[in-house]
């Protein structure tokens, strides 16, 4: 198994490395130019800036959602009044194209960190919140008899069942909101005005370096599939 | 008379109506089956008793007293069990306890008893993921025990075990209850297993449910198991069901 992930990540490079070198585009440099870059900007300090800024509008947004995502799940899984009045933000939220409004959250909020936690926020709060609200309202009917037959309190049954069942899908709600909170930054930082990774690759393209605009690409998409295979492992250890 | 069911009827939001007027008593430590085809209405009832669903009219009497929800004198087994799947076996018999607020250590001390009793014992650590079907039925029954009610509820309990572990864990059943002295009313659509199991059978003919006939299985517990499915009297007991199910179904 391990051997076959290696080789198929050897196949992508080589064939990366292959296109490069063709040249499919002026614009497409091979990977070994591109992984060069990525190592010059390791050393010269300039990635690890970027992603100083880039990380801090992504972490408050997973921090905000996680607290109050998860709050607002819960409760819309555990009230039905809750659940009439936040429901269709929420499926909204989901549905509406992000990029479309990041424009919007700009005009109110300006350029600042703000709008990026927000962007951030927009992305990732849905799939965490619905997540929540389905862990909370798919708990087995048969496990609320039970309790109720040895005259467990509504309490007990939300601490004692509701919760640790819903558990495993709030936290795969996690997993999946974080994966839109990179997409969520990158849009941001792209849109928004180019700062941290987004101004590395926009400002790469622009003086045409093309191996460090493509080593900043594949530099955040690599850590963010790293940081969901961490914790997809954890997932798996937790909630087997 | 421990239990008793006067006029009880249950129409569902649906329309459908599941039992109209229904009459039933359940004798004092003994074991009585309702049984039915499916549709009957017996689960309902069940149901209904526990205190688990409303019912439309009519009374449930325990100990002469009306009850309006679950108590403590009632405990029920499920069907599917209902065990907690992130709890090992010995936290799921003692949740009886838990819900009622006994400290740790006394309601483990008495979840490992009854996990002996049920013949569990060297499984308390282990996962409801990691038992079979018929185990997993034992753990439901434990957990009805902890709690020392006297009526013990059973909601078709052997249907998802296989055949050989069902007439174990009915053989089992039978000596466990008779040594606690619990009042057991029990659901089934097996009639072999009521004969084999009841001192009382309920007939319940379908929608809506309603008792069609009351039988008293002529058969000589002290007998062992083997010889009972031989006996004379449990061969004409089920006949005697048969004759009267096969015009339901």
């Amino acid at each position: 198994m391990r051997g076959w992930q290696l080789a198929s990540f050897a196949l992508f490079f080589g064939l990366w490395e292959l296109a490069g070198r063709w040249p499919v585009s002026a614009a497409f440099p091979p990977f070994s130019a591109a992984f060069l870059a990525l190592v010059e900007m390791l050393r010269d300090g300039s990635l690890l800036k970027a992603y100083l800024i880039t990380l801090q509008p992504l972490a408050l947004g997973i921090v905000l959602c996680a607290v109050a995502g998860i709050g607002f799940g819960i409760g819309m899984g555990l009230s039905r009044s809750v659940e009439w009045l936040s429901l269709p933000i929420f499926i909204i939220l989901q549905a509406a194209p992000m990029a479309a409004i990041i424009p919007l959250i700009t005009y109110i909020y300006g350029i600042g960190l703000t709008s990026k936690v927000l962007a951030v926020i927009m992305l990732a709060a849905p799939v965490i919140v619905m997540n929540s609200y389905k862990g909370i309202r798919n708990t087995p009917p048969s496990l609320l008899q039970m309790c109720r037959s040895f005259q467990g309190t509504r309490r007990q049954e939300v601490m004692k069942i509701v919760l640790p069942h819903a558990a495993g899908l709030i936290f795969t709600g996690l997993r999946l909101g974080l994966a839109m909170g990179f997409i969520g930054i990158v849009i941001a930082e792209l849109l928004i005005t180019p700062t941290g990774i987004g101004d590395l690759i926009t400002y790469n393209s622009s003086v045409a370096d093309y191996p460090k605009m493509f080593a900043a690409i594949a530099s955040i998409v690599a850590l963010a599939a790293i940081a969901l295979y961490l914790l997809e492992r954890l997932e798996r250890r937790w909630f087997p | 008379m421990i239990v008793e069911v006067k006029g009880v009827r249950k129409t569902y939001d649906s329309g459908v109506e599941a039992l109209r007027d229904v009459d039933l008593s359940f004798p004092k430590g003994q074991l009585s089956t309702l049984l039915g085809p499916s549709g009957c209405g017996k689960t309902t009832l069940l149901k209904i008793i526990a205190g688990l669903i409303p019912k439309n009219g009519g009374e449930v009497l325990v100990n002469g007293k009306a009850v309006h929800g679950p108590g403590p004198e009632r405990a029920f087994v499920f069907q599917d069990f209902a065990l907690l799947p992130w709890a090992d076996v010995l936290r799921n018999v003692g949740f009886g306890l838990e819900l009622r607020g006994v400290e740790r250590k006394e309601r483990d001390e008495v979840a490992r008893k009854y996990i002996a009793e049920v013949g569990l014992k060297g499984f308390e650590h282990r996962y409801p993921a990691q038992l079979s079907g018929g185990m997993r039925q034992r753990v439901g029954l434990a957990r009805a025990l902890t709690v020392d009610a006297d009526i013990i509820l059973m909601d078709e309990p052997f249907s998802s075990v296989d055949e050989q572990t069902r007439r174990k864990f009915q053989e089992d059943l039978l000596d466990l209850l008779r040594h606690h002295q619990k009042t057991v009313i029990f659901v089934t659509h097996s009639i072999e297993e009521a004969a084999y199991l009841s001192d009382q059978i309920a007939l319940l003919s379908p929608r809506p449910g309603r008792v069609s006939k009351i039988v008293r299985p002529a058969v000589d517990r002290s007998k062992s198991p083997d010889e009972i499915r031989r006996d004379r009297g449990y061969l004409d007991t089920v006949d005697e069901i048969w004759g009267i199910l096969r015009q339901y179904v």
